[in-house]
């Protein structure tokens, strides 16, 4: 993506310097002329210790840290990664995001020219998204002890949902609707990392879901319950409902949408695309009887046009997922024991 | 249509399915070598697919679970060497040694990273000359060429911070040991398409003729395991034990020469030990004196501390596919993933971790039934 934003002479320094977190007119003028400049509500522009929001109503909270290697990759960063992050754990608990606040840990040495086009990402994210980010702390950490940026994130959000989603509330029978495809952000920056020499137009889907819930409300859906299949890829979101629950999950590998760019590079690492992470998806557990409509209701909102139902819940095998192969056998679809790890042939 | 959709495609696989069941007469044992195959096999269920009373046996081919115990000591106590780089294949970095794996190295601070490709290494060492890089190269004749191009690679660039953990190991002889074995009840065996990609089937006619099995050089896809059962199936019940090759696509009889001209150059054919196997004549390569420069263990010369399998362990038995690896008394109990006993259970060519990942719940099933 071109940036077409005029750089901000906000800095003596090319560099990020202990100074910018030491408390003085060096970190004073980061903040004001980068953060409180991107960011510009009048919350932040009180410079006060915190932000007093008057939210009437149930209120959701969820806090969450990013740490990614290369920070900036196709499709997003760090930045927008963060707000994406955090504006969907909100939208899982039946939330329109609202606002959020941010902690940068910054390394000694990172180019404030990265730390602005990351901080500058961050706030379009968050316009885009329709979420203020009202306070924020900045600290600076020793060459060495960092990865460049680190975000920690904090999120708020008015709960919509007459019902909030939970896993308590699904049932056997639900229908299982994932909104698009999945593993494209793991694969994304995979191949980013590795530099891995992969012609590939794939890009992350990191993107905030809130649409997606919108779409789903107004349609008069009632979302059992909604997850966003982060770390650990879908397998592992179904198998953390498939425990809470207590209810059994049946999945059809074929009904999975994967992109075959997604399909071939992990065919090449010996991944399994199922427990990829993707950062703008959302697994939707709804009634049976809502599900046709909420399948219309998705694929008319942006972003989702390839959402597909992938499963059922079943009083089978509660706490277990299984996934049946495209040839019929059906087997056991696991949590990972760690993380997946290239093969050797 | 993707490349694989082909021999992915249900269709097919239910026509070759029935073809099977068609057949076969008798309950026919054959054994696929490779654990590309095994995964294939329990990932897509093809067990479920095959006629009453045939009978798969996993071979040992995954590299990670026949590398020798001493070899993945050996990796660990040079990741923490002073100055040392170890660069690894991913699903190495989770076999436990006797003093844990290379993960837990790395978090101890060992220099411990996964390379793609061998060349990568190479590429690491030329960018940081102030630091000895050792790739820890393993695996089949599949991945020899590789290495041996590394080796090549570092000669031509005449890096002085790059060497070899070699303990590249070779499938016929492998075959020829498990058949000598008196009461293996093998009748047929699908080979390893990737392994005859480059070695080419020449090593294969004789081991047919001398103990009477039909070999089938299959590959790795649903579509393409069930094609080489059901040639292999065809051969046993006309009573014949020829090579076939199901994998025209990748395999010429003559392989890659150039390939193995390179392992050539770089290796030499010697008896060496397979974890769970023992020594096998023949059955691994190791490096020529004239790259000795390249060789990390005659380099560093570590002190290796005694290995010895855990005693619970039964992954010989699992490797010589004398025992199912849900029969195992350990299997998901003392031995899973997150705690394996055995390489078997880390890798995903491991029979036993195939078998836990996808086949878990039929074993429940059956241990439940009884």
């Amino acid at each position: 993506m071109t940036d077409l934003a005029c750089p901000v002479p906000f800095s003596d320094y090319e560099r990020v310097v202990l100074a910018h977190g030491g408390g003085g007119r060096v970190m004073h003028r980061l903040i004001e002329e980068l953060f409180v400049t991107a960011f510009d509500n009048p919350h932040l522009r009180a410079q006060h210790d915190g932000a007093v929001l008057d939210t009437p109503g149930r209120l959701a909270v969820t806090t969450d840290g990013f740490t990614v290697r290369p920070l900036f990759f196709p499709g997003g960063d760090i930045g927008s990664l963060a707000v994406h992050g955090t504006v969907n754990d909100l939208v899982c608990c039946g939330a329109r995001p609202e606002h959020m606040t941010a902690s940068f840990i910054l390394e000694e040495g990172l180019a404030l020219e990265t730390l602005r086009r990351v901080v500058e990402s961050m706030a379009r994210a968050a316009r885009e998204a329709g979420v203020r980010v009202v306070a924020g702390d900045t600290k600076v950490v020793e060459k060495g002890k960092g990865d460049g940026v680190f975000i920690t994130a904090t999120g708020l959000g008015r709960v919509l949902a007459p019902e909030p989603p939970s896993p308590s509330r699904v049932r056997p029978g639900d229908a299982v609707l994932v909104t698009g495809p999945v593993g494209d952000h793991g694969v994304a920056v995979m191949i980013e990392r590795e530099a891995m020499a992969i012609e590939s137009d794939l890009a992350s889907d990191s993107a905030g879901c809130a649409p997606q819930l919108l779409a789903l409300l107004d349609a008069g859906v009632d979302v059992r319950c909604l997850r966003d299949p982060t770390r650990g890829g879908l397998a592992s979101v179904l198998n953390e409902i498939a425990r809470s629950a207590r209810a059994g999950i049946h999945v059809r590998e074929a009904d999975v949408p994967v992109r075959s760019e997604v399909a071939d590079a992990c065919e090449l690492l010996g991944f399994d695309p199922l427990y990829v992470a993707c950062e703008g998806r959302l697994v939707a557990f709804v009634p049976e009887a809502d599900a046709e409509r909420a399948l219309g209701a998705l694929r008319r909102t942006p972003g989702s046009e390839d959402a597909a139902r992938i499963g059922v819940v079943t009083e089978d095998h509660p706490g277990t997922v299984l996934l049946e192969s495209p040839l019929g056998p059906s087997r056991v679809l696991d949590l990972l024991s760690g993380e997946q790890l290239p093969r050797i042939c | 249509m993707r490349w694989v959709d082909e021999f992915r495609d249900a269709g097919t696989a239910r026509r070759l399915a029935g073809a099977l069941a068609r057949s076969a007469t008798r309950p026919w044992t054959v054994m696929e070598i490779c654990g590309g195959q095994t995964n294939t096999i329990a990932r897509y269920g093809l067990e479920d697919l095959l006629p009453e009373g045939m009978r798969l046996i996993h071979g040992p081919g995954c590299p990670v679970c026949v590398t020798p115990l001493e070899i993945i000591e050996a990796a660990r106590v040079l990741a923490q060497e002073p100055g040392v780089v170890l660069c690894s294949f991913g699903d190495m970095l989770r076999v436990p040694g006797a003093g844990g794996d290379l993960l837990d190295a790395r978090s101890r601070g060992a220099d411990v990273r996964v390379v793609l490709s061998p060349l990568d290494a190479v590429q690491m060492a030329a960018n940081d000359r102030g630091r000895h890089h050792v790739l820890f190269g393993v695996g089949f004749e599949t991945t020899a060429p590789a290495t041996a191009m590394a080796a090549e690679l570092a000669r031509r660039l005449d890096l002085d911070n790059f060497s070899l953990l070699a303990s590249h190991v070779r499938v016929p002889p492998a075959i020829e040991l498990l058949l000598s074995e008196p009461e293996h009840e093998i009748d047929g065996f699908l080979a390893a398409g990737h392994v005859c990609t480059v070695e080419g089937l020449a090593d294969y006619p004789a081991l047919c003729a001398r103990f009477g099995v039909p070999i089938v050089v299959t590959g790795f896809e649903p579509v393409d395991i069930l094609h080489g059962l059901l040639m292999c199936v065809r051969q046993l019940e006309a009573g014949r034990h020829e090579v076939e090759n199901q994998y025209t696509r990748s395999v010429r009889s003559d392989g890659n020469p150039e390939a193995r001209a390179l392992v050539d150059r770089v290796f030499e054919v010697a008896d060496v030990p397979w974890r769970g196997l023992g020594v096998v004549p023949r059955g691994g390569l190791r490096i020529r004196p004239a790259w000795a420069r390249f060789d990390a263990l005659r380099r560093f010369d570590p002190s290796l501390p005694e290995v010895t399998e855990p005693v619970a362990c039964k992954a010989g038995l699992v490797l010589q596919g004398r025992l199912v690896p849900t029969d195992c008394p350990e299997f998901g109990r003392a031995c899973t993933p997150e705690h394996p006993l055995g390489a078997p259970m880390v890798s995903t060519e491991g029979a036993c971790a195939a078998y836990y990942r996808h086949r878990r719940h039929a074993a429940f099933d059956e241990r439940a039934d009884r």
